[in-house]
């Protein structure tokens, strides 16, 4: 398959801190790639290395055939870029931020208003309004109309959806899968586990070290350990109790519910059942789940 | 009976025309996780700010923690607890220069917030950072810890806004299990969340949209309700309706 992006071994520290280890991946031309990971895991440091703006310490990295160190020029024109913090001029309106972007890349809004009429047509009526005095979906519509005003073909996206509510964060996937058929390739990181399974394929990313990528089902698939789903009416006390059980790898709170993992793959529903009850909760309900990424996430952390 | 430490019945704030709070009426028992959700504009901060006793109502009548907002809202800035991801530490003080600063501002004497420290450093298994700066703490540390302070004077209520965005998921569950401990204790968590996964840790969340309340209940509740099948899709089916809320 195609390749639109490679990173070869990258190494990045920044004083005594590793930001990236030994970090290797690419992503395929229309593919969305998810960098999936909390605060710390270096998945800004390595969008901004991919973005022309940091140099890593080692390693190689391509974009659509260009060296991104060597001719950073050429991949400044085929990426667009956004980073986590709101980057336009407050001061100038809708429309003036947006033209601003096009005539910097050497365009016209009409020329590309194609690819950003789903988006814009949302901000349009507020185009005379400053962009510094729009809510904070809008504010993600904008930059984002801005970031693709030039066409790349590749678009980079550094959390656009941390402190965006679940309406506007499902807009914006809509957006990419747009893009995608346009023939883009998207760059996108987020602390949203449930966002992973939006994503082609993910690198769940930790400290600066990549755990695992693949496809979000062949993630799940290799999680490999029985898993049980257990509510009770008390629920923490449940916990405690099962902190104390034996027979416990993991536990931990799942929404309303508790996440089992047992040390024995002999252990069943019922023997969990009676443990909780001979500790004083004499009804709980314990089922098998399957995992998500999250559960995946949690048990690659801990490996 | 149990006693609600929060009871708002038909809560209005006007902003001129606007109506950020339109009528909003809503109760929180002692020691329930009540999740107050909502897109961004829906007038959340609001109602928060009018909670805490920092912002007056246009009408309607609202007590918390037995106060009254009109006439009462200094006790209340005495009897709750606030954390937000954005305003925590002072991270160019230390650990426990936060603790005793934060003590002081809430009434504690001396032997309290000694007491209150050594408790939540031990509780943190943090002793050796007690005279580290907060800047040098691992975020998911300092989001304990900021949440320990947030409860170091025992209030009856404490508001979480957004309390672990960016954190790691191990971590994230950690902070839980202390806003767990805490209601069982008798504190009220008070929270807000963008994470809809979240939402379900509640034992009661709302969902706001425009100013008003469009949906109050168990998650459990709510998702047969709304026939969903997590509290994302509830929220997208109550919060998507409306497109724009600029």
């Amino acid at each position: 398959m195609d390749k639109s992006i490679i990173f070869k071994n990258i190494w990045k520290s920044f004083g005594k801190t590793k930001a990236l280890e030994k970090i290797s991946l690419s992503v395929n031309k229309q593919e969305i790639f998810g960098l999936i990971g909390p605060d710390g895991a270096g998945k800004s440091t390595l969008m901004r290395i991919l973005a022309t703006l940091y140099l890593p310490d080692r390693g190689e990295v391509f974009l659509e055939d260009y060296d991104v160190i060597d001719d950073y020029r050429q991949v400044r024109q085929e990426i667009g870029y956004m980073p986590g913090e709101f980057s336009l001029y407050p001061d100038l309106t809708v429309e003036e931020n947006l033209q601003f972007f096009a005539s910097v890349f050497d365009t016209t809004v009409e020329e590309n208003y194609d690819l950003i009429k789903g988006l814009y047509s949302h901000i349009e009526p507020f185009k005379k309004r400053r962009a510094g005095d729009l809510s904070g979906g809008m504010k993600q519509k904008l930059a984002l109309s801005c970031a693709l005003i030039h066409r790349p073909r590749v678009l980079i996206l550094d959390e656009p959806n941390t402190g965006v509510d679940a309406v506007s964060r499902d807009e914006l996937w809509k957006m990419l899968y747009f893009l995608i058929d346009e023939g883009l390739t998207v760059l996108v990181s987020t602390p949203y586990m449930d966002e992973a399974e939006k994503c082609d394929r993910i690198a769940l990313m930790q400290e600066g070290r990549v755990m695992a990528i693949d496809r979000p089902e062949n993630v799940v698939a290799d999680f490999n350990q029985p898993l049980f789903q257990i509510s009770a009416p008390n629920l923490y006390k449940a916990l405690n109790i099962l902190q104390d059980f034996p027979e416990t790898r993991d536990v931990y709170l799942f929404g309303q519910t508790i996440h089992f993992i047992p040390e024995n793959e002999e252990v069943k529903s019922e023997d969990i059942e009676a443990y909780i009850k001979n500790n004083g909760i004499p009804k709980s309900n314990v089922n098998t789940v399957q995992p998500n990424i999250e559960d995946c996430f949690i048990s690659l952390m801990k490996k | 009976m149990e006693k609600n430490i929060i009871e708002v019945n038909d809560l209005v704030k006007k902003f001129g025309d606007f109506a950020a709070n339109d009528n909003i009426s809503f109760n929180v028992k002692k020691g329930e996780i009540f999740g107050f959700l909502g897109p961004n504009g829906a007038g959340k901060t609001t109602a928060i700010k009018i909670l805490s006793g920092l912002l007056a109502p246009t009408s309607g009548d609202i007590r918390v923690a037995g106060f009254d907002v009109y006439q009462e809202s200094e006790q209340i800035k005495q009897n709750i607890g606030y954390m937000s991801q954005k305003f925590s530490l002072y991270s160019d003080l230390t650990v426990y220069e936060n603790i005793r600063f934060y003590g002081g501002i809430y009434g504690l004497d001396k032997k309290e917030i000694a007491e209150g420290a050594n408790y939540f450093l031990n509780k943190l298994n943090i002793q050796d950072y007690r005279d580290k700066l907060v800047g040098d703490l691992p975020l998911g540390w300092r989001q304990k810890l900021a949440f320990s302070i947030a409860i170091l004077h025992n209030p009856a209520i404490v508001f979480l806004d957004e309390p672990t965005s960016g954190v790691d998921p191990v971590t994230r569950r950690q902070f839980w299990e202390m806003i767990y401990e805490a209601a069982e204790e008798g504190i009220t968590p008070f929270v807000t969340t963008h994470y809809m996964d979240e939402a379900e840790y509640c034992e009661r969340v709302t969902i706001m949209v425009d100013g008003r309340i469009e949906a109050i209940g168990p998650p459990e509740e709510l998702k047969k309700q709304f026939q969903a099948e997590d509290i994302n899709e509830v929220f997208l089916k109550i919060a998507g309706e409306k497109k724009e809320y600029a």
